[in-house]
């Protein structure tokens, strides 16, 4: 029987609530939000925060996807299946509705909330890999205010992120720019698992030429963006060939090992063919013409 | 610590610790034993009741969230006497073999037509794709399907002109 070791329960009515709560009870006290990553990781006795904050009752002031002319503003406590049904983001950033497609099953995707998908930092969970890969900003709250974080800065590793002991994520920004195309790939065994491998990419295609790119590599190692992969596509043009090597360059480089999911060659090469897709589909919808 | 959580249309107030899963309170604080408990890592689906409306796994949801949240389990389908077409529909095209995942199925089930802008139009995709997050290991899932598609039609003869 899984049952997580004993805490105390509180229950924030607001955020600004919940801030007061975490400098109140002090940094052995953690946020739930929709718990689909906090208690199993409570269960399994991973995690033993003496204090719960539970948000669930902020689902509506932190839950909502909408766009303000530069950026998509996604709501900390907005829900999987939100963000799967968002016409807003299917039109503007489609790689979420291809993650979120493949992200646990539909019942789990009630109640996981970005939020928490974020701030559990797993290298191999998807929308950390799609918010990398568009490179979304992250603005986390404390009494004292805002400060916003680049995905790169927001990520420090497996289960690590910058948000401080007496901060909240509020917010997932998504710049939106006219020429921005993104799709996400993903190999699982089965309904719900982590991914085998999978990868994300969001390319700016701007007069035939690629003038920037964010490529993901996803539960192949610790490194979730892929630097070499963006280095081979900066300033080429959309082609099959371009794909594939910037995806074969990015496969080289990244760090997967053998499990129960398959061996670290396996998934090498499966990582980049899924990155070479990612890469296409991206361009694609765009508009843009991919030569062989 | 006291909660209050409404289950078919009915408030409890029980004592319980903090760590308490909605899935245990259910079966042991309120002796509704019809929510299995099954894999006891969100994946398969036994213990599944609606919250608000909506399909949730009860062994990942604290009984403390619950509190404020409308819980509807399998033993709130029937209604005086007279089944819910999903108890129906797996009764007449045996949805079930050694029944533990069948709770589970037919509350997963009950939202999903609940949500379906048009139930008899669904295809069998869909509706596998509904219970996806579910697992019947006597791996019944070929009638599981007929019995939502039987509970789909059923419910729109049903429905008032």
């Amino acid at each position: 029987m899984q049952v997580p070791a004993p805490f105390e329960y509180e229950r924030a009515t607001s955020v600004d609530h919940a801030l007061q709560l975490l400098v109140q009870l002090g940094p052995e006290s953690r946020i739930l939000a929709g718990g689909y990553s906090l208690l199993p990781m409570m269960k399994l006795r991973l995690a033993t925060p003496k204090w719960l904050i539970d948000i669930d009752d902020l689902a509506d002031e932190l839950g909502y996807v909408e766009e303000d002319g530069e950026a998509i503003r996604i709501g900390a406590m907005t829900r999987h299946r939100d963000l799967l049904e968002s016409p807003l983001l299917a039109r503007l950033a489609p790689i979420f509705r291809d993650a979120e497609l493949e992200i646990a099953d539909p019942v789990v995707r009630n109640r996981g909330t970005i939020g928490g998908a974020l701030c559990q930092a797993d290298p191999s969970e998807d929308l950390s890999a799609v918010c990398t890969a568009v490179d979304a900003e992250i603005v986390v709250r404390s009494l004292e205010g805002d400060r916003i974080l680049h995905m790169e800065d927001f990520y420090r590793g497996p289960y690590q992120t910058a948000v401080a002991p007496e901060e909240i994520v509020v917010e997932i920004r998504v710049p939106t720019r006219a020429a921005l195309g993104s799709a996400y790939e993903k190999i699982n065994r089965r309904v719900g698992d982590w991914a085998v491998a999978a990868a994300g990419a969001a390319l700016t295609i701007e007069d035939g030429a690629i003038t920037d790119a964010g490529i993901a590599l996803v539960a192949v190692g610790a490194e979730v963006s892929s630097a070499v992969a963006r280095e081979a596509l900066i300033g080429q043009e959309p082609t099959e060939e371009v794909f594939e090597e910037a995806a074969a360059a990015g496969a080289a480089a990244c760090n997967p090992i053998t499990d129960q999911r398959g061996s670290a060659e396996y998934k090498r090469h499966a990582v980049g063919v899924l990155a070479a897709r990612a890469m296409g589909r991206a361009a694609e919808r765009l508009g843009a013409e991919v030569a062989p | 610590m006291k909660v209050t959580i409404n289950v078919n249309g009915t408030d409890y107030t029980r004592e319980i610790e903090p760590r308490t899963l909605l899935v245990h309170f259910l079966r042991d604080d309120l002796g509704l034993t019809g929510t299995h408990w099954g894999c006891d890592t969100s994946n398969c689906g036994a213990c599944v009741v609606l919250m608000d409306g909506e399909a949730a796994k009860s062994c990942t949801v604290l009984a403390a969230t619950a509190a404020g949240h409308r819980i509807r389990t399998v033993e709130g389908l029937e209604v005086d006497g007279v089944l819910d077409p999903i108890q129906q529909g797996f009764t007449e095209e045996h949805g079930l073999q050694c029944g533990f995942c069948t709770s589970g199925m037919m509350m997963t089930a009950r939202a999903f037509l609940d949500a379906a802008p048009d139930p008899t139009s669904l295809t069998d995709e869909e509706i596998r794709e509904a219970i996806s997050g579910q697992i019947c290991r006597c791996t019944g899932y070929a009638t599981i399907v007929r019995s939502i598609r039987r509970a789909a039609e059923t419910e729109k003869e049903e429905l008032p002109a």
